[in-house]
C-alpha cells in the first residue's frame, strides 16, 4: 500500500510551481540583458531576433524578458524570505502558549488576538511608508513580521489539544526536557498543517509585495513583479495595447498564486484523507463535535480587506475543517 | 449576566486593538527621518508662488495642528482629541483641503463597487458551493478547480485583464474614471446612466473573484458537513434529500454568514488596487496619490478608517456568534 497518495492535482500544482521557480532561479543566467539596460524605445513591440526582445520593451525601453525573469526572482525571494519569517515567530508563539498554558499563554494569545485584529495590509502600508530605503529584504521582512497571527493561533489550537494526550505525560515521566518535548512530541503532530500554512504565507507575501508595489511602495532600484504592473500601469501600457508590458507580469503572478493554492488544496487531500471524496458516507467519525468556530472570526479578520493576506487568510478560513480535525480526532 | 461578561470581554479586547490601532497609525509617519513639515513647506516654496509671509502662516498652521513642537505624549493627546472630534486633518499635498473631504468625497464610490459585488458574490457563491458539494463527480471537479482559479488570481490581475480585453480591445466599455468628463457627480438619470457605463467592469472583476471564494469555502463546509452524524443518523431515519440538504446548508452557512460580515467590514480597503487599475476616483485611488506626494494625513486618515471599519465588523460578528451560539459564550467566559 502506498504510504502517501498524491493526486493528480499536487502533479499539476507541483510541476506549475517547478515551472515558475526554473523561471525565476535560472531566467536571469539564461537571459544575460542587463534589466536596467535601455535596449530599445519606448513600448518597442517583441520580436523574435534577439533573446532580450522576445516580450519587447517596457515604457523606459528595458528588455521586458530580462525585467520579467529578475522579477520572478524578486518576488520568490520576498514570498519565501516572508513566509519563513512568518512561520517561524508563528511556531514559536502558537507551541509555546499552547504547551505553557496559563499566563504565559494568556499574554501570547492576548498579543495574537489584537494583531489579529488589525487588518495587516495597513501596518504594512504604514511600516512601508516610514521606512525608506526600501528593498526586497526589507519588504519580505515588513510582511513575514505583520503575517504570523494567523499561524500562531491555529498552532497553539492544536498543540494545545496535543498537549493532554498519553504520549506527553510518558515524555515528561521519562525526564524530556521542555524544548525536546515541544520538537519531537508536538511539532511532528502539527508537521501537514505547518506546510500547508507555509505555502500560503508564501503565496499571500508575494500578492502583498506586489499590491504594496502597485499603490507605489514597492523596492526601490530593484524589479519585482510589483513594480513591473506599476510602471506598466504608470505609463498607460494597458490603454495603448502594449500587452507585453502587462500581460507577462499579470500571468506570472496569477500562475504562482493559482499553483501555490492549488499545491495547498492537494497536500490537504494528501494529509487529510476525510477530503477525499467518494467515501464519505461510510467513514467511521471519531468524537468530534464541530467545533464551533470561535476562532474564525478574526482568522479571517484579515481576509476580506486586501488581497495577498486576504486569500491567504480566507483559504486559511476553508483550510481549518482539517485543523479543526486534526486537534479534535 | 453571564452575556454581559462576555460583551464586556470582548468590548476590553477591541478597544485594546484600537489603541494599538491607533498607536501604529500615529507613530509610523513620525518615524520618516526628518520633520514632514520642513519638507512639504520647503516643497511648497520651491514651487514658487507663495511668499514668505503665507509659508510662515502655513508653516505655523501645520506646527500648531499637530503640536509638532510638543513632546510625543501631548502629541498623541491633541490626536486624539482630534480624531475625537471627528477631524482628520489637513492635507500636506491639497493645502488648504481638510482630509475629511478628500475622503468623503472617494469613499461613496468605492463602496459602490464593492457593496453590489460583495453581495451578488456571496449570494451566487454560496450556492455554486453547496451544489457543487452534494452533487460530487464532474460538476464538483469543474466548479471547484474553476473557482479556486477564480479566488486564487490576484483581484488586481483579473481587472488588468478586463479591462485590456473588454475594454480596449472590444472597446465597448469605457476604460478609466467614473463618469465622462463635463458631468458632475448628481443624483440624475442622466448621470446615473452614464456612470454605470464605467461601473461594470470594476465590478465584474471584483465579483468573479468573490464567487469563486466563496464557493471554496462553502464547499469545503459543506463537505465537513456531509460527514456529519446527523447527517447519517438522518439518512438512517429515511429522510428525504431535499430535506438532509436544508439541514447541511444551514449548519454550513454560519461560517459563511460571518464571512460576508467581515468583507462588509472591509469594504473600504477591500479593492484599493482595482480602482488604481480602472482610475476610478474612489479610496485606493486617493492613497495611492497621497503616498505618491507623501501626504502623510490623508495615509493616515485612509489606514485609520479601513482598521476601523474591520474592527467594528469584526467585533460586531463575535457579538452576534455569543447571541446565536451559547457554546461559545460559555468556553469564553471560562464556564468550561
Amino acid at each position: 500500500m502506498k504510504a502517501i497518495n498524491f493526486t493528480p492535482r499536487f502533479w499539476v500544482a507541483a510541476s506549475l510551481i517547478l515551472f515558475v521557480l526554473v523561471v525565476g532561479v535560472l531566467g536571469p543566467f539564461i537571459v544575460r540583458t542587463d534589466p536596467n539596460a535601455v535596449i530599445g524605445g519606448l513600448y518597442d513591440a517583441p520580436s523574435m531576433n534577439k533573446l532580450a526582445m522576445w516580450l519587447g520593451t517596457d515604457n523606459e525601453g528595458q528588455s521586458v524578458l530580462a525585467n520579467l525573469v529578475n522579477g520572478i526572482r524578486t518576488s520568490l525571494l520576498v514570498g519565501l524570505l516572508a513566509g519563513i519569517i512568518a512561520m517561524v515567530i508563528g511556531l514559536i508563539i502558537g507551541l509555546v502558549a499552547g504547551f505553557q498554558g496559563g499566563v504565559v499563554s494568556d499574554i501570547l494569545m492576548g498579543i495574537t488576538n489584537i494583531v489579529l485584529a488589525i487588518p495587516s495590509i495597513v501596518v504594512v502600508i504604514l511600516l512601508s511608508v516610514a521606512l525608506n530605503g526600501r528593498n526586497a529584504v526589507i519588504l519580505g521582512f515588513v510582511i513575514g513580521i505583520t503575517s504570523w497571527p494567523w499561524t500562531a493561533r491555529a498552532v497553539q489550537a492544536q498543540s494545545t489539544s496535543i498537549r493532554v494526550r498519553e504520549h506527553i505525560d510518558v515524555a515528561r515521566l521519562s525526564g524530556a526536557r521542555w524544548i525536546s518535548i515541544l520538537l519531537w512530541d508536538i511539532l511532528p503532530y502539527l508537521l501537514s498543517y505547518v506546510a500547508m500554512a507555509f505555502v500560503l504565507q508564501v503565496s499571500g507575501a508575494i500578492l502583498t509585495e506586489s499590491a504594496l508595489s502597485m499603490l507605489g511602495l514597492g523596492p526601490s532600484g530593484e524589479t519585482s513583479l510589483g513594480t513591473m504592473l506599476y510602471w506598466a500601469l504608470a505609463w498607460g501600457s494597458v490603454r495603448t495595447g502594449a500587452w507585453w508590458a502587462f500581460l507577462p507580469p499579470t500571468i506570472m503572478l496569477t500562475l504562482v498564486a493559482f499553483s501555490l493554492l492549488l499545491l495547498q488544496s492537494s497536500l490537504d487531500e494528501v494529509f487529510n484523507p476525510r477530503l477525499r471524496r467518494g467515501k464519505l458516507r461510510k467513514r467511521p467519525r471519531g468524537a468530534a463535535t464541530p467545533v464551533p468556530a470561535v476562532a474564525s472570526p478574526q482568522t479571517l479578520g484579515s481576509s476580506p480587506l486586501i488581497e495577498a493576506p486576504g486569500r491567504a487568510g480566507r483559504t486559511a478560513g476553508a483550510s481549518s475543517s482539517t485543523v479543526r480535525d486534526g486537534g479534535v480526532a | 449576566m453571564q452575556f454581559a461578561k462576555y460583551i464586556g470581554r470582548k468590548v476590553l479586547w477591541y478597544l485594546a486593538a484600537l489603541i494599538v490601532a491607533l498607536l501604529l497609525n500615529f507613530i509610523l509617519p513620525r518615524l520618516v527621518p526628518g520633520n514632514p513639515v520642513d519638507a512639504i513647506v520647503s516643497n511648497m516654496s520651491r514651487g514658487g508662488g507663495a511668499t514668505g509671509e503665507q509659508m510662515k502662516a502655513v508653516y505655523n498652521n501645520y506646527m500648531q495642528q499637530f503640536g509638532l513642537d510638543k513632546p510625543m505624549w501631548e502629541q498623541f493627546l491633541i490626536y486624539l482629541s482630534n480624531l475625537a472630534h471627528g477631524n482628520l486633518g489637513t492635507s500636506f499635498a491639497q493645502y488648504p483641503a481638510s482630509v475629511n473631504k478628500l475622503v468623503g468625497q472617494a469613499l461613496p464610490w468605492s463602496i459602490a463597487i464593492q457593496l453590489p459585488a460583495i453581495l451578488v458574490g456571496w449570494i451566487v457563491g454560496n450556492l455554486l458551493g453547496a451544489v457543487a458539494a452534494f452533487r460530487g463527480g464532474w460538476f464538483d471537479r469543474g466548479a471547484f478547480v474553476g473557482s479556486l482559479f477564480a479566488s486564487s488570481m490576484p483581484y488586481y490581475c483579473l481587472a488588468i485583464l478586463l479591462l485590456y480585453i473588454v475594454g480596449v480591445k472590444l472597446g465597448v466599455l469605457p476604460i478609466s474614471g467614473a463618469y465622462s468628463f463635463g458631468l458632475s457627480p448628481e443624483p440624475t438619470l442622466a448621470f446615473f446612466g452614464d456612470a454605470i457605463t464605467y461601473w461594470w467592469l470594476p465590478f465584474w472583476s471584483l465579483v468573479i473573484v468573490f464567487v469563486g471564494g466563496q464557493a471554496v469555502g462553502m464547499r469545503s463546509m459543506s463537505i465537513y458537513e456531509l460527514g456529519a452524524d446527523y447527517v447519517n443518523y438522518g439518512r438512517g431515519l429515511g429522510l428525504r434529500d431535499n430535506r438532509i440538504v436544508r439541514y447541511i446548508f444551514r449548519n454550513a452557512m454560519l461560517p459563511q454568514v460571518t464571512g460576508l460580515a467581515l468583507s462588509i467590514g472591509g469594504i473600504v480597503g477591500g479593492a484599493l488596487i482595482t480602482e488604481l487599475v480602472f482610475s476610478y476616483p474612489g479610496i485606493g485611488t486617493t492613497l495611492f496619490n497621497a503616498i505618491s506626494q507623501n501626504d502623510y494625513p490623508v495615509i493616515q486618515a485612509i489606514t485609520l478608517i479601513i482598521t476601523v471599519a474591520v474592527l467594528a465588523a469584526n467585533f460586531l460578528v463575535e457579538i452576534a456568534y455569543g447571541l446565536i451560539d451559547p457554546r461559545i459564550r460559555a468556553a469564553q467566559t471560562g464556564d468550561r
